[in-house]
């Protein structure tokens, strides 16, 4: 049995006051969508709270709408509801295919856009009960000075495996943030790519006053492409062990540029620009190319379960699969 | 009734009072602030048939169907169902007679442990729901498997528990067409 340790409990209705909760620096508040990822941290000795922010009743976090030429999505929206929209199904396939990936079907009517955004990262080490851990001391993300996934290591590369983030980074999207100051709501927006940090710590760059309420990505025109990929070792649950997204941007029937993000690697996706490939055709040797680029540019380290090396030999093979899929007939036809 | 830990009164702030329905039946239900769900079926309201396996959101034994989508009740704070509707295994059957799912989950052997078979049931109960809704229910495989996609079973290896909830679906998708064809209709 797995108890969680005592803690209050907030449940607001109104964004005015949840942001006034987290603002109370004696209150210890943390933000709690669906809690898939928090609780089980806190049950594991991850993380603590002195009391959850029951985010589920604040309606500002809800709905998803068209806001001139952006999609607009309310960070409480389930995984479940972003992967069954219609207007996302259409205007961001990608978003829906990686919102229907995540875990498994209980988790996704759970879990929500937003937390799965601020996803806490994890490793082999850090996602073991506290009982486990104490066999091996501390780490760099608990109470200790030494990786035990990357020996010798000087940062935490605990690993982002959001899903999402990979897709919505592809689509240019940015996310809305705020907090109580001043005796009034402060909003400001980051580009979603910009909202990690490379410390497996601390790699969601939000004060512990902010709340992530929304995301706002540009619905792409008919030039523009993107997919997206996952590879876990069981189709339902598990998280991923490479999670991509791919933004193909077309000037006619050629290649305009775009850009490759690769999730799963460290504690924030990498993103890859692909201007030198403008010119390219959509043909099978572009897809092989695409893939020899994650291969050059990404190392899959040890941190997450699985061989890294069989890792590292896997991400070129799927980022040419996803390519091909992005390719559809033009390839087959070349 | 059973309680997990002491309230202690040294703590009374940190219980609270928890409406709830539970299979149609209306609780006030006092739980402290960081229990589960599961925790207050369990040892509040002595419903014991929702379990607790991992008891952190890997292996589906505590499914329930909160306002009737199936909900992991050990990551679940109670005081997340505040005003909300649940279903648990206990409220399947109907005046003693076991739902259609409990009835081909015996009759096929469905169960070996046991222990997954509360939230087998649940996953499979809210599937059969889904499919009775749907305009022209077709019974698919993957779509069984997707459904149980976030309930493990160490047992079975799944066959049984797939046939069971194929026959159940097949009954489901009887009924509704009897129902389309109406009174005195083919079926």
């Amino acid at each position: 049995m797995l108890r969680l340790p005592v803690f209050d409990v907030a449940a607001p209705d109104k964004l005015t006051d949840a942001l006034r909760s987290l603002a109370d620096s004696q209150a210890g508040a943390r933000p709690l969508g669906g809690g898939t990822d928090l609780l089980p941290n806190v049950k594991l000795g991850q993380t603590r709270m002195a009391m959850a922010l029951l985010l589920r009743g604040v309606g500002e976090l809800r709905g998803i709408e068209r806001r001139g030429d952006n999609l607009w999505l309310g960070a409480g929206n389930t995984l479940a509801q972003v992967a069954q929209d219609e207007q996302v199904r259409d205007a961001l396939p990608a978003l829906a295919h990686a919102a229907s990936r995540v875990a498994s079907p209980q988790i996704r009517n759970m879990a929500t856009l937003g937390g799965n955004l601020c996803l806490d990262t994890r490793c082999r080490y850090i996602n073991q009960s506290e009982f486990w851990r104490q066999a091996l001391g501390g780490c760099l993300k608990s109470h200790g000075s030494e990786c035990h996934v990357v020996p010798g290591g000087q940062g935490c590369v605990a690993a982002l495996s959001s899903d999402t983030a990979p897709a919505l980074i592809a689509y240019d999207a940015t996310v809305e943030i705020a907090s109580w100051r001043d005796e009034g709501v402060q909003t400001r927006e980051v580009p979603l790519a910009e909202l990690y940090d490379s410390d497996g710590t601390r790699h969601v760059r939000l004060e512990s006053t902010e709340l992530l309420v929304g995301v706002r990505a540009p619905v792409p025109g008919l030039n523009v492409r993107v997919g997206h990929r996952k590879w876990a070792v069981r189709k339902s649950i598990d998280f991923p062990l490479i999670s991509v997204a791919l933004r193909l941007e077309l000037d006619g029937a050629l290649a305009a540029g775009g850009k490759l993000v690769v999730g799963v690697l460290g504690p924030r996706p990498r993103v890859l620009d692909l201007k030198a490939f403008a010119g390219r055709a959509l043909a099978p040797d572009f897809a092989r190319d695409l893939g020899q680029l994650a291969f050059d540019r990404c190392r899959p380290l040890p941190n997450v379960p699985y061989d890294a090396e069989y890792r590292r030999e896997r991400l070129p093979v799927e980022v040419r699969r996803l390519a091909l899929s992005l390719f559809g007939d033009q390839a087959a036809q070349s | 009734m059973p309680i997990a830990e002491p309230l202690d009164p040294a703590r009374a702030r940190r219980i609270a009072v928890v409406r709830l329905h539970v299979n149609g039946q209306a609780y006030a239900v006092a739980a402290p602030t960081h229990w589960t769900l599961l925790e207050l079926l369990r040892y509040q309201l002595g419903l014991v048939g929702s379990k607790q396996g991992c008891d952190k959101g890997d292996c589906g034994a505590c499914t329930v169907l909160l306002d009737g989508l199936p909900t992991l009740s050990c990551i679940t704070l109670a005081l997340s169902a505040e005003g909300r509707h649940v279903e648990t295994v206990e409220g399947l059957g109907v005046g003693g007679e076991p739902h259609p799912l409990q009835r081909q989950f015996a009759e096929r052997g469905a169960a070996q442990c046991g222990f997954c078979t509360p939230g087998m049931l649940m996953s499979s109960a809210h599937y059969l729901d889904e499919l009775g809704r749907a305009a022209s229910p077709v019974v698919r495989q993957q779509d069984i498997a997707a459904a149980l996609g976030g309930n493990l079973c160490r047992c079975t290896g799944y066959t049984k528990i797939f046939e069971a909830v194929q026959a159940a679906a097949d009954e489901t998708c009887d009924r509704a067409r009897a129902l389309a064809d109406g009174p005195g209709g083919a079926a």
